[in-house]
């Protein structure tokens, strides 16, 4: 279908049925509940998860097909949420102008960082790259404090031009991002006996935009670009050698992750019409990072978890705090309740960086493909446990 | 991998069995009807507590949460009332707000407007708040009172001294009971004229985001009126730890005095820092060098430890005042963590009890009511005298004081002493001064 193998049609419907029945599975819990704690279909959260599902989509086609380490991806989308929120200011709250200059900007800086860094490869592309970002970072902290509003951030206000839509609604206050007057954050709420579903248009819209970048990003890994650029993964001298050019497959690459990294900025900031110099710094850049070897670098679907799996422990369990654990334990005894807050509270609250580092150190140490082999192993462990029963014989991989 | 084979009929039964799947919850859906976002239906309302953890501001946000911990627990009838008993207006109850139960959520703004802002969302959206409350940097306020204003909740802002939050950036559904930069500068003026005299040599060193600029503009257009020379003004990043390197250019300056526009863990460090430099010893055109530090708490003051002793400030209250109000706030605050509270923590709980108050007179939770109710109210009994939260722009106006680091502390709580109490008048100023000019607060939303 659409060109793609059966495997990885497969793959692009399962993704399109989890995002589009994601306020269903991420809210197993009633609202009531003491678990509904760990519910997260909430819009907000479920647009993150998407939106930097696209942002690590994007940065796994530089570095899970050219093993080329970037560092500093956070700055495209620092300048991809920049370049939408001064859409929204000097436009209009139509979110699709705003998304393509998002695209674009990060785009032309893409092309300019990538064409110096581009030339080392290894730590010291890596090492460019962060200083690059960090450079961004400062300038937009700092010195462009004209356009970016330095660490506030920059705003909507009320006296925006605005040219093509409304500097202030009739009742005086900011408009909202819309699609064509659909507005962003307008949500369907479904009462379903004690379950509650949010149905966000935002949501929605960057649900439909992550299914096209998936979809991009398996047309990419499966086309003879793809095999070029891991064919640089593996080894580039060699292909140096044969008489290639490797730089502007690298460099188109680069532009494009770069461009993905510029497509999820505009999208936050049409979630949220703000862009804050936090987004580029190395911490956020380090984020992707872990998003992608969390997920399983080089695989099409890894980053998509990642990028899930850090934003639920962000915003999920930096949430729980002592009330709530002495909630959880207080049928306990008093003693036994207060020795279990104490030993589980450094792990949840502000302590939720430890347990995913934590985690992340296990997915490391034990899952070098990360959470995508994991699953492998348990589906290869159940297809083992099956096939066990009538054929006990173990195949032979023939040596390479 | 799965090796399902997608037909068209499997595709088509599967389609028609979703369709139906997704169609049939409809019928349960219930129509909302609700008048104003989050408008609470059950025996609880939920408030959402949001407030640095994690980042330079940590400690001013460990305070201000055991403080909103103690206003759920007076609002709810426990404890001994604190405040509630002192306050100048009886309406609450001690059995919740409007008959309601107080429950609360917190969340981490990590000292960032895009994770602050993020952590609001999910209280309104996932744990259903109706008010917002904490921020201890004016950037990550300002952020979320923005959010406040499009989510159509109320916003009472926490410790946040930027001109800018009640200035260009004020919204009608954000609030502010803490004093901003004019006012400290305001009051320290005279202070620093008596104690240092009109003929200096400033050098500022500043935290570099809208707080501190606003600070450094209104300090220096303080003490430039009163004949003082502005040498320099250095921004730091917020993120800092480190200021060695800002420090040892203002040994060479020429300046005398050195005005730390810094809070929290910026101020410790940078002071300790220009301790180290010893700087407080010098002779500097033959005067003593002196540093000022405009806003500063008594957290902070443990922090720098002995580096504090003799350095100017100002604070929007401070636990060693003798009215009654503050005196059972400390004993309640004292008998519960075993410690005082800081401004912070104070400001903190006399927003929580003020949004109850709101609520309680104007007979709803609806945020347009509440703002009606909290415009123009002039309220005692929270610690600082006399106050007006004023119409125009939702910025409380109360005495403000200016404090020096105490040369012998008696106890490690006992660091700073108050040198003047300013009174509000001296403090208030119009609505369209220059320095709060450019913003509109708009008209309530309520979702």
């Amino acid at each position: 279908m659409l060109g793609m193998n059966k495997n990885d049609t497969t793959m692009l419907l399962l993704v399109a049925v989890l995002t589009m029945l994601a306020p269903f599975i991420l809210n197993p819990f009633p609202t009531e509940s003491g678990w509904a704690q760990f519910n997260a279909g909430y819009p907000d959260l479920m647009q993150r998860f998407v939106i930097f599902g696209i942002f690590a989509i994007g940065f796994n086609i530089l570095f899970g097909l050219t093993g080329y380490l970037s560092f500093g991806h956070a700055a495209f989308l620092g300048i991809g949420s920049y370049s939408a929120v001064w859409m929204f200011k000097l436009l209009s709250m139509n979110v699709i102008p705003a998304i393509l200059l998002s695209v674009a900007m990060a785009g032309v800086f893409a092309l300019v960082i990538g064409y110096i860094s581009l030339r080392r490869s290894g730590i010291y592309f890596s090492i460019l790259t962060l200083a690059f970002a960090q450079m961004s970072f400062n300038l937009a902290y700092s010195v462009l404090t004209p356009i970016t509003n330095g660490e506030t951030g920059l705003q909507l206000t009320l006296n925006d031009p605005r040219i093509l839509g409304l500097s202030q609604t009739a009742d005086g206050s900011i408009p909202v991002t819309s699609l064509f007057g659909l507005e962003m954050r307008s949500t369907f709420e479904m009462v379903l006996g004690p379950w509650a579903f949010q149905f966000n248009v935002g949501y929605y819209l960057s649900a439909l935009v992550l299914l096209a970048a998936f979809y991009l990003s398996i047309r990419i890994f499966r086309s003879p670009f793809g095999l070029m650029l891991r064919a640089v993964k593996s080894n580039q001298q060699r292909m140096n050698y044969t008489g290639l050019n490797t730089r502007p497959y690298t460099l188109a690459a680069f532009v494009i992750s770069g461009m993905y990294a510029g497509l999820a900025g505009g999208l936050l900031a049409s979630m949220d019409p703000l862009a804050g110099a936090e987004r580029m710094q190395w911490t956020a850049s380090g984020e992707v990072v872990l998003m992608t070897i969390l997920g399983g670098a080089g695989t099409l679907i890894g980053p998509v978890l990642g990028a899930g799996f850090i934003k639920y422990f962000e915003n999920i369990f930096s949430k729980i705090n002592e009330n709530v654990l002495h909630g959880w334990f207080g049928a306990l005894p008093d003693g036994l309740e207060d020795l279990l807050v104490t030993l589980v509270y450094p792990f949840v609250g502000k302590g939720w960086h430890m347990t995913l580092g934590i985690l992340f150190v296990l997915v490391v140490v034990f899952l070098p493909g990360g959470l995508v082999e994991g699953g492998q192993r348990i589906a290869a462990w159940l297809r083992r446990k099956k096939a066990g029963k009538n054929t006990p014989t173990s195949t032979i991989e023939p040596a390479e | 991998m799965s090796n399902s084979k997608f037909t068209r009929r499997g595709m088509l039964k599967t389609g028609a069995i979703a369709g139906a799947g997704v169609a049939l919850p409809t019928i349960f859906t219930a129509s909302s009807v609700a008048a104003y976002t989050n408008e609470p239906t059950g025996g609880s309302v939920t408030l959402g507590f949001n407030v640095p953890q994690t980042g330079p501001y940590a400690d001013e946000g460990a305070d201000e949460l055991r403080a909103y911990q103690l206003a759920v627990e007076h609002l709810n009838g426990e404890g001994d009332g604190g405040m509630m008993n002192t306050f100048s207006s009886k309406e609450l109850q001690g059995n919740g707000i409007l008959g309601k139960k107080v429950e609360f959520v917190t969340g981490d703004t990590q000292t960032k407007s895009d994770a602050a802002r993020a952590s609001a969302k999910s209280m309104i959206e996932k744990d259903g708040a109706v008010m917002i409350s904490g921020g201890s940097s004016s950037g990550v306020a300002i952020a979320v009172q923005g959010l406040c204003q499009e989510a159509g909740v109320i916003f009472m802002a926490g410790l946040t001294h930027s001109n800018d939050t009640t200035g260009k950036d004020k919204k009608a559904n954000g609030f502010r009971h803490f004093f901003n930069a004019y006012m400290s500068a305001a009051a320290l003026a005279p202070v620093l004229k008596n104690l240092y005299g009109t003929d200096r040599n400033a050098y500022h060193l500043t935290a570099d985001y809208t707080w501190g600029w606003t600070q450094e503009e209104s300090i220096a257009a303080a003490t430039e009126a009163m004949g003082w020379n502005t040498v320099n003004k250095v921004r730091t990043p917020l993120a800092s730890t480190d200021f060695s390197s800002y420090i040892a250019p203002v040994l060479n300056s020429g300046a005398d005095v050195l005005i730390l526009n810094h809070y929290g863990g910026n101020m410790v460090n940078s002071l300790t820092n220009a301790v180290q430099f010893g700087l407080k010893d010098k002779m500097v055109n033959g005067k003593n060098f002196e540093i000022v530090v405009p806003l500063y708490s008594r957290l902070m003051a443990k922090g720098a430890g002995a580096n504090v002793k003799g350095i100017l400030g100002s604070t929007n209250w401070h636990w060693s005042l003798q009215d009654d109000a503050t005196k059972a706030f400390v004993k309640s605050f004292g008998t519960k963590y075993g410690f005082p509270p800081s401004q912070a923590a104070h400001t903190v709980y006399c927003q929580t009890l003020l949004y109850a108050d709101a609520a309680q007179r104007a007979g709803t939770f609806n945020p347009c009511g509440i703002g009606e109710a909290l415009e123009g109210f002039e309220f005692d009994g929270l610690g600082n005298g006399k106050t007006l939260y004023r119409a125009g722009d939702h910025q409380c106006f109360k005495d403000v004081l200016v404090v020096k680091g105490k040369e012998n502390p008696t106890s490690e709580f006992d660091l700073l002493e108050v040198v003047e109490v300013t009174p509000a008048g001296q403090v208030t100023y119009p609505i369209d001064h220059p320095m709060f000019a450019g913003g509109a607060l708009g008209t309530c939303n309520a979702g």
